[in-house]
């Protein structure tokens, strides 16, 4: 049995403590936000929060998250309306989406540590989350927007 | 109560519809109305409400209560379609979009053509088709009030989702002209009057996305994200080879698998292999990670078959023999050889791009349920049609008991045109008694595609003493998409070859196209912009090197080798015919004059003349597909490793009409980025017949410090009928960044990818 906090909401699972993360939050715990990509942390679709520091969930074992804080794109907020979600809206990020929860994911927990990161810093963050429609330009400015920089 | 008082004849014949009524058939029974309009959220089907009101045709609902229902028959891939076709149904009806509820069509032949492909929800005759489908809803409204007020419908106009008199200032909420409007027979679809354009008041604004909101908290419903009681996941082991088949397999330590319940074996496919599924071995399990380990533990090993001495890296090697000879002639007019024989200078060069595959960020997933009654699916899919003829032929049932439901894709580029994954959710579920799931994993997805051709052409071109190109011969070699769907298949089809060959205007006297031999030992699909792909890098890297030939600056040159401003036919590029995508020149003509606004203006954007003075490295080229004109110039720089980065773009599009600016932009934004991974990194290589590459770090797409910071779109303002936008940005990509990296560097990366020139 492992216990852990998923979006606030403690979950005991007796589930294979290998299992990846991913597969527990989609197949066992039954959130779909958080995607399948690649299986290999190559892509990032998978990201969600442990105890704050995005991690990639395809690769993260069930055991590591034991006793820990697992935040998913359901729990960035109550009604989908942090800031970055705002500004994904706003600046109409998504194509496809797919990946965008990811994305975001990976930009909320740049932002808790870097409230007004650098373009570098952004690009560094979220290198690791590929968007195969395209939408790098958007989910830039979007990143900005949410972190009050203005553009210019 | 209100009744209709004059006899229905007259008064349609006021109306101007005569009385054949009916039309575009109405969902056929199977696909009868069932769900709530909120179903979006749930894995169920999506069909027009069954409360009273009135239904003019399978796309439009008008309740009672005034609330209209538009069904969204195309799929929802990021292109915003789910956005844009109700808005013009509904701008054509006069709609408030506040009380427009929008619902996902399933797979049903009463919506005609849902195969969303080639750039054709909007262009060509779909625009109209679209409208029509308001236009009835709207027609029938108007002929209410009008009937009532005892005025020509004429002068009514319906809007904000009522209808007005303006000229005794009357007001009808279509809410309460629904019972009246429900009595009438339905106007002829293909002769309903349409508004004029001016009144699309929405039309060419941008939209707000209408799945946005779901995306970024995590609750849009993809493919993958179907669940359904009971259900099980499989993971397959395909045959490494297309065409290989299963030697030996032993499912023992696969069953131990904790999760794992069934191993079952697929059938073998037959020749052509169209949208058949490869074979092999379905892993199924309870949870995705038991079926991925299940695959992982099962013991098999294969027969490679006919495919399996297929080398790409040497094939390349034949197809460069193949266009250095002589092929099958295509396009001629004057006599090329005589104007190369007799040139003072002669410029050839040699184009090579490899297969491609496509990497959606969600892989291939389908769910079916097979139970007495047929087979139900929840599928990712590009054409549910498609899906539901080729479900119902493995299952030998009759199509109307395939019922097919479609999700949100994450991502497809024509990928997921090609049902070969849900005939096998379908017969995985079938053996197994239970609703499944297929999920490709990402590795699957990348060795077992359809993938993009891999292409040789060689260009050569005859230029006079005075530097006028007086001879222009372009051969192109590459299996054919064909080769999927028939044996024997040697050359490209016209359709293929329609794709940047055929129809490029030059102002050249001497010109010829060859097509040269090309067998395909893997299954050949298409990818967003299909042939253009390789042909607009040939073409557009050519004119550049002639550029650099002629000792002209390369804008100048590509307008004096397009030519003057005018509608370029058969005749001029001499050819039988212009395939141009299916549509009539008469209405779709090819228009040099819109290649050339889009190369000055994209110029203009970009400040080649003066940014070039200052020592940036720019690239330029444009190129027409799908109906559409992208004129595209490239900026790149060395980064601080020396690595070559495309750092900006700009994109100038003359789509014609435009719908929603804002997605269109996004196109084309996407098409930059789209188009900048397949020439810096795209590259699938076959050994012994099965593909090298594994996942995203050995084939590579563009992330985010590899893709340009900023890319400025413009479209062109235009009454022209309207063009594609998904595709036709892709194309222009790849050669102005090969144009822009050889003004960088001085290396013309002739063969894609450029990564193989060690510059990125």
């Amino acid at each position: 049995m492992i216990v852990l906090s998923i979006n606030g909401r403690e979950e005991r699972l007796d589930v294979d403590p290998e299992m990846p993360l991913l597969w527990v939050i989609r197949d066992v715990v039954g959130l779909s936000g958080t995607k399948y990509g690649c299986g290999e942390a190559l892509c990032g679709a998978c990201t969600v929060h442990l105890d704050g520091e995005a991690v990639r969930a395809c690769v993260t074992p069930l055991r590591r998250a034991a006793g820990r804080e697992v935040t998913t794109i359901e729990g960035l907020s109550k009604d989908g309306d942090h800031p970055l979600q705002r500004a994904w809206v706003e600046l109409g990020v998504p194509q496809c989406g797919y990946c965008q929860s990811g994305q975001i994911m990976s930009a909320a927990a740049l932002l808790s540590k870097k409230p007004r990161p650098s373009n570098a810093e952004i690009d560094q963050s979220l290198a690791g989350n590929l968007c195969r429609c395209g939408t790098y330009t958007r989910i830039r400015a979007a990143v900005r927007k949410a972190a009050g920089i203005k553009e210019g | 109560m209100s009744t209709l008082l004059v006899p229905r004849r007259s008064f349609l014949v006021a109306l101007g519809l005569g009385t054949t009524a009916l039309a575009l058939g109405v969902s056929t029974a199977e696909a009868q109305p069932k769900a709530t309009p909120d179903n979006w959220e749930r894995p169920t089907v999506a069909q027009l409400p069954e409360d009273g009101g009135f239904t003019p045709n399978a796309f439009v609902h008008v309740a009672l209560d005034g609330l209209v229902t538009i069904v969204c028959a195309r799929s929802e891939m990021g292109q915003g379609v789910r956005s844009s076709l109700p808005a013009l149904i509904g701008a054509e009806l006069g709609d408030d979009p506040a009380r427009v509820v929008i619902v996902q069509a399933d797979g049903d032949t009463a919506y005609g053509n849902q195969d969303t492909d080639g750039s054709s929800s909007v262009r060509g005759d779909a625009y109209d088709g679209l409208r029509r489908l308001g236009a009835a809803a709207r027609v029938m409204l108007v002929a209410a009030a009008a009937h009532r007020w005892s005025v020509p419908a004429t002068s009514c106009e319906a809007r904000d989702h009522a209808v007005v008199h303006a000229a005794s200032k009357r007001r009808a909420d279509f809410r309460d002209l629904v019972a009246d409007a429900a009595r009438l027979p339905l106007p002829n679809l293909p002769s309903v009057a349409l508004r004029p354009a001016r009144e699309l008041r929405r039309v060419g604004r941008s939209l707000p996305q209408l799945d946005a909101p779901a995306v970024v908290a995590g609750r849009a419903i993809y493919g993958a994200d179907v669940r359904l009681p009971g259900m099980l996941t499989a993971v397959i082991a395909r045959p490494p080879v297309v065409g290989g088949s299963v030697a030996t397999v032993d499912s023992k330590r696969a069953l131990t698998v904790p999760g794992v319940a069934h191993v079952i074996e697929l059938p073998q496919p037959k020749t052509p292999f169209a949208f058949q599924p490869l074979g092999g071995v379905a892993v199924v399990a309870d949870t995705t990670w038991a079926a991925m380990r299940g695959r992982a533990a099962l013991d098999v090993t294969w027969v490679a078959g006919s495919n399996g001495s297929y080398e790409s890296t040497e094939y390349r090697g034949q197809l460069l023999t193949a266009v250095r000879a002589e092929g099958k002639r295509v396009r001629n007019v004057g006599n090329v050889d005589a104007a190369l024989a007799g040139a003072w200078k002669r410029v050839v060069a040699e184009y090579t791009v490899p297969h491609l595959a496509h990497v959606p960020m969600e892989p291939p997933v389908s769910v079916a349920r097979v139970d007495a009654n047929g087979c139900e699916l929840w599928s990712s899919t590009q054409s549910p049609e498609e899906v539901r003829e080729q479900v119902a032929t493995a299952l030998k049932l009759d199509p109307k008991r395939v019922r097919v439901h479609v999700t949100l894709l994450g991502g497809a580029f024509g990928r997921k045109a090609k049902p070969d994954y849900d005939v096998e959710a379908a017969l995985v579920s079938k053996a197994v008694g239970s609703p499944v799931r297929v999920q490709w994993t990402r590795t699957d997805d990348i060795q077992n595609g359809y993938f993009h051709t891999t292409s040789a052409q060689r260009l050569e071109a005859g230029l006079d003493a005075s530097g006028k190109v007086v001879g222009w011969l372009h051969r192109t070699a590459f299996p054919s998409i064909s080769s999927t769907f028939a044996t024997g298949v040697t050359h490209a089809s016209d359709g293929e070859l329609g794709q940047g060959v055929l129809d490029l205007p030059l102002a050249i006297p001497n010109v010829r196209a060859e097509n040269g031999e090309a067998t395909a030992h893997v299954r050949i699909g298409w990818l967003r912009s299909v042939c253009n792909i390789h042909h607009a890098f040939a073409v557009g890297s050519f004119m550049d090197e002639l550029a650099h030939a002629r000792g002209r600056d390369p804008k100048d040159n590509l307008l004096d080798l397009l030519g003057v401003a005018r509608i370029v036919g058969a005749e001029e590029l001499g050819v039988k015919k212009v395939p141009n995508y299916g549509a009539p020149l008469d209405r779709y003509p090819i228009d040099v004059a819109r290649y050339r606004r889009c190369v000055e203006r994209v110029t203009e954007l970009a400040r080649w003349s003066s940014r070039t003075a200052e020592g940036r490295s720019l690239g330029l080229a444009v190129h027409h597909s799908f109906l559409t004109y992208v004129a595209v110039v490239a900026s790149v720089v060395r980064d601080s490793l020396g690595k070559v980065l495309v750092d900006e773009a700009w994109v100038v599009a003359d789509a014609g009409t435009v719908i929603n600016p804002d997605r269109v932009t996004a196109m084309m934004e996407g098409a930059v980025v789209f188009g900048t991974s397949l020439a810096l990194h795209g590259a699938i290589t076959m050994r012994a017949g099965a593909v090298v590459q594994t996942n995203f770090h050995d084939y590579r797409v563009a992330r985010m410090p590899e893709a340009p910071r900023a890319i400025r779109v413009e479209l062109i303002e235009s009454d022209a009928p309207p063009g594609g936008a998904g595709e036709p940005g892709v194309p222009p990509v790849a050669p102005a960044i090969a144009n822009a990296v050889f003004a960088l560097t001085g290396t013309r990366a002739r063969d894609l990818p450029m990564a193989q020139y060690r510059l990125v």
